[in-house]
């Protein structure tokens, strides 16, 4: 008898507490988590660290992809290589012409504004970055591109192709971030009309080729193919990158503001390539953005997840 | 039960990555719809099949890095693998006998039941479901449940895991 209870006892011991009692103490530590990483920066060391653990993973899976490209470029003949760098050169000869063009009125640009003793836009510098993987979720647009914080990318550095913004730096890892694509539900930002300079919010729908500019009233001057670029308002996004088209455009006499559909310039389902813009120096990191994206939180705020 | 017995962890830690990897693997968007939630169904068997060594612990810590893997919420997945981890270590008795397709209603349950705790977390932070898509994973998963468990059972034994 004794012998058995001395058992019991000890298989009691190596258990530990009761399985009830660890579900409950779990999902209590579930929760402080989740409210903890709910809008607020608090986890997110604990959730970089993991994300070290995690990336090998993440670039495994491209392996079966990536190898097949690189058979297929490898497996290119000749003459199509010469082919494509000649086009690339007259590309590069094309560009480099208009960029000539470009600096002298960037020169000229920015003596007016000394002139006018206006605020100079500050000199961005970019990163290249791969995108890693796209997240499995159908209802987030979220990419994971391979360059973190160890590289120069920051939480809600704005990320852009060569046709216009992408998105921005939701979670920045040391060699991974995690980027919220402007089509993401949760994501909104300030932009402006290019023609006439009429400022409006545009936001993601959940569809690859929506986007949505809320809050248009009746009257206001928007037409089918306007180009939507960033206003800069609210400090994430620098002034000027496109956004969208306007594409569609309904009025509901019923609803005080207009229904307007924009679609997205850049190739958000089909990049493979993005650039991130780097924090200028001793810009934008500052105590008023927390407040920033509190208040004016549609317009600005990383998306919470 | 002793600690002594215990053996093979590393089959059950290269069955999770396995699951983790088939996660995250890049797939035709019309089949990321359907995508199977690889690394509950791997944790249910091994919750079935050694309660005593996997459990809400390590149920909660696949879920930790799920989250982390797909950038969602922290703690979103932990909360619903520990709860299915925890339903599952106590109707493991019952789950080993059930003939395979009462066994893969049974997991349909726990997985509709994990997935309904992620969408209302979801929900409640802002991403609510537009359709009911979200419950063609746990459908397509349950279809993957006898080939896993097959599988699964037949390494256990080859590699004699305890």
């Amino acid at each position: 008898m004794a012998r058995l209870k001395q058992g019991e006892t000890k298989t009691i011991f190596t258990r530990g507490p009761s399985a009830g009692a660890r579900v409950l103490l779990f999902s209590l530590l579930s929760i402080v988590l989740m409210s903890l990483d709910h809008r607020q920066q608090h986890v997110e060391t604990l959730r970089n660290a993991l994300s070290l653990l995690v990336y090998p993973v993440q670039r495994l899976v491209n392996v079966p992809a990536d190898s097949v490209r690189w058979v297929s470029e490898e497996l290119t003949s000749k003459e199509e290589l010469q082919a494509e760098i000649q086009r690339l050169k007259q590309e590069l000869f094309f560009y480099r012409s208009q960029l000539r063009k470009l600096t002298v009125t960037e020169v000229e640009n920015r003596r007016l504004r000394l002139l006018l003793q206006s605020s100079e836009d500050l000199p961005e510098r970019t990163i290249i970055a791969e995108l890693v993987n796209v997240d499995a979720d159908p209802y987030r647009h979220q990419i994971l591109i391979n360059k973190g914080s160890r590289q120069g990318s920051y939480l809600g550095a704005p990320v852009l192709d060569a046709e216009g913004i992408i998105g921005q730096v939701k979670h920045a890892g040391p060699l991974s971030s995690v980027v919220v694509l402007v089509t993401d539900p949760s994501h909104a930002l300030p932009v402006q009309v290019d023609r006439n300079g009429l400022r409006g919010i545009v936001r993601g729908t959940g569809r690859y080729n929506e986007l949505l500019l809320p809050y248009m009233q009746n009257n206001a001057d928007v037409e089918v193919g306007d180009l939507l670029i960033t206003s800069g308002l609210g400090g994430r996004f620098p002034r000027g990158y496109p956004v969208g088209r306007v594409s569609r455009i309904s009025q509901d006499p019923g609803q005080p503001f207009l229904r307007v559909v924009a679609q997205p310039t850049a190739d958000l389902d089909r990049v493979r390539e993005v650039l991130l813009l780097m924090a200028p120096p001793e810009a934008p990191v500052s105590p008023t953005e927390e407040v920033d994206t509190e208040l004016t939180d549609p317009a600005a705020a990383p998306a919470p997840s | 039960m002793s600690r002594l017995t215990e053996r093979g962890g590393w089959v059950i830690l290269v069955s999770f990555l396995i699951g983790f990897t088939l996660t995250l693997i890049p797939t035709p968007e019309w089949a990321d719809r359907f995508r199977p939630q690889w690394v509950a169904l791997i944790l249910i068997y091994w919750c079935m099949a050694l309660p005593e060594r996997v459990g809400v612990g390590i149920g909660w810590m696949a879920g930790l890095t799920l989250d982390v893997a797909q950038a969602s919420l922290l703690g979103q997945h932990a909360l619903a693998m520990a709860i299915m981890a925890y339903v599952t270590n106590k109707a493991h008795m019952r789950l080993r006998v059930l003939p395979l397709w009462q066994q893969s209603g049974t997991v349909m349950l726990f997985l509709l039941v994990n997935q309904l705790i992620v969408q209302w977390i979801n929900g409640v932070v802002g991403y609510p479901p537009r359709d009911w898509w979200y419950l063609a994973p746990p459908l397509a998963s349950t279809l993957l449940w006898p080939w896993v468990f097959v599988v699964l059972r037949d390494l256990r034994r080859r590699l004699r895991v305890t």
